[in-house]
């Protein structure tokens, strides 16, 4: 069974139709007036062994952002945010 | 191989987390060269069980930056007399590594490739579709009707090695000078006191170090973590699968650049497949069905006699990956405690280069040239070193 994604648009898909863009960084994604902040923000990584929040972009469906909460142990998601 | 069984001692000159290949190198060099045995290298399950025991074992030398291709350069070069300075047999091969193009862009990239190498020293020649199929007849010249193959940066030297050997090897030679190879004790805190590291808590108890080196591959997130640091780094898994013995027909390893994935042949006879990461970061090793589909079908292009294979065992291995797909190596920001990470899907090669310098940077306090570029605040000074279609899968 492939990783399945819930979307909220298209329903649960398979991750092929979809593009990870890694952890959803503190604060989001937005740049600020702080450049070690925005350092932290691009380079830096949590990386974290347990639940991670992510964001997928639904290329081949919707064409949205779906954002989950994903365990990285063992890959069941467990919400969508 | 008998490994050190029974009790710790209390202190250590030098303790290393991980019993990978890259932790391993570094107690045998800290003891070879620098004369420091009162060493212990620290694994919680066995030796090699990390990526170092699930790795396709592609050696070579053919990378794009100048300071990557020196630090290869050197690791190519120490395992080229790897199994007599250890006594160890690794069944080294030497087999002609092939980077196909099978688009424009991609026969540019090899081009291009092929001139830096030479450049800078490496065997690396270009070769248009004629000569691949001269040198490489089991390739399906028409990518399975579907992408054509153009032409190839070729690499003569690009060799395989059995991997366990090389952590077996290490370790064996290690022991032999004095350093401890203890299983089964796992690292679960840092003991840090006013900036510095000067041990580490076990689940069987706290060791105190003069210095303390991280080499647990794709779980080095977890020790930063210990110590407060963050890290560009986000762990993947990487899976490979092997098909059943088969003739020995394929002498050379060859890799795509557009399709992603590269094929060898082992001893054993088992045709062995790799390709990319998985598209998500994970630090689950359960492999999976769409890896393999998708792998097999595009291997099946290059080589249609696999189709008749059946698959033997296919795993899953964690990779450390950095933003640039070059090594994170070096001093930490916490004083006496060192990192060797950064090693994603093409570290294997590097074992014995960054064992070496890693030992030399802790026994003489001075970074080395070669690790110098690696520095784990690279980033911060906008030092990238930019290596992702080099490294990509192997
Ligand atoms: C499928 C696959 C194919 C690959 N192919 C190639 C290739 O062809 N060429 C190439 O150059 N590279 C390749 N690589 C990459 C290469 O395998 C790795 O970069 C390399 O093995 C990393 O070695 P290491 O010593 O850093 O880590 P590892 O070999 O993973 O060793 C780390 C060790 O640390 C232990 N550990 C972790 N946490 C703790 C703790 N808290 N306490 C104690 N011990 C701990 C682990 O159990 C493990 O044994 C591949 C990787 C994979 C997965
Ligand atoms: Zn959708």
């Amino acid at each position: 069974m492939p990783l399945l994604i819930p979307c909220p648009t298209c329903g649960v898909r398979p991750y092929g139709e979809f593009w990870c863009s890694g952890e959803l960084p503190d604060g989001g994604h937005g740049g600020s007036d702080d450049a070690e902040a925005d350092f932290e923000r691009v380079w830096l990584k949590r990386n974290v062994a347990g639940l991670q929040t992510e964001r997928w972009f639904h290329h081949a469906g919707c064409r949205r952002w779906v954002t989950v909460r994903r365990d990285t142990l063992t890959n069941v998601i467990d919400a969508q945010l | 191989m008998k490994l050190t069984r029974g009790d710790f001692r209390p202190s250590y000159d030098v303790v290393i987390i991980g019993g990978g290949g890259h932790g391993m190198a570094t107690a045998y060099y800290l003891a070879k060269r620098f004369g420091i045995t009162n060493v212990a290298v620290l694994e919680r399950s066995y030796i090699g069980s990390g990526g170092t025991g699930r790795n396709t074992t592609v050696l070579r030398a053919n990378y794009k930056t100048p300071e990557t291709i020196r630090f290869y350069q050197e690791s190519f070069q120490l395992y080229a007399t790897l199994q007599e300075e250890l006594d160890y047999h690794m069944l080294r091969s030497e087999r002609g590594l092939f980077w196909l193009a099978h688009s424009e862009p991609q026969l540019r990239n090899q081009r291009e490739r092929a001139l830096q190498n030479q450049h800078f020293g490496v065997n690396t020649v270009y070769l248009d579709a004629r000569q691949v199929h001269e040198v490489c007849p089991q390739i399906d010249m028409t990518g399975g009707g579907k992408r054509p193959v153009l032409g190839a940066a070729y690499h003569p030297p690009g060799s395989i090695i059995r991997h366990d050997a090389v952590v077996w090897g290490y370790a064996g030679a290690a022991q032999r000078l004095g350093v401890q190879v203890l299983e089964g004790i796992e690292v679960t805190g840092l003991t840090i006191q006013g900036g510095k590291c000067v041990g580490v808590v076990t689940d069987r108890g706290p060791i105190a170090a003069g210095a303390v080196l991280s080499a647990v591959g794709g779980y080095v997130t977890n020790i930063a973590d210990m110590a407060g640091i963050r890290l560009p780094i986000v762990s993947h898994p990487l899976q490979a699968f092997v098909t059943e013995s088969y003739l020995p027909v394929l002498d050379h390893i060859v890799a795509s650049a557009d399709l992603h994935i590269y094929v060898s042949q082992s001893a054993r006879g088992e045709v062995l497949i790799g390709a990319e990461i998985d598209p998500y970061s994970s630090y689950s090793t359960r492999s999976t069905f769409p890896f393999l589909a998708s792998a097999a079908a595009r291997a099946i292009d290059l080589f249609p006699f696999v189709a008749k294979l059946r698959v033997l065992r296919q795993w899953t291995g964690i990779c450390d990956m950095t933003p640039d797909y070059s090594p994170l190596i070096g001093r930490s920001e916490v004083d006496r405690l060192f990192i060797s990470s950064g090693w994603g899907t093409w570290g294997f090669k590097a074992i014995p280069v960054s064992g070496l310098r890693m030992a030399e940077l802790i026994a003489t306090g001075t970074v080395p040239p070669v690790l110098a570029p690696f520095a784990l605040d690279r980033f911060r000074r906008d030092r990238a070193v930019p290596e992702r279609a080099s490294a990509g899968t192997h």
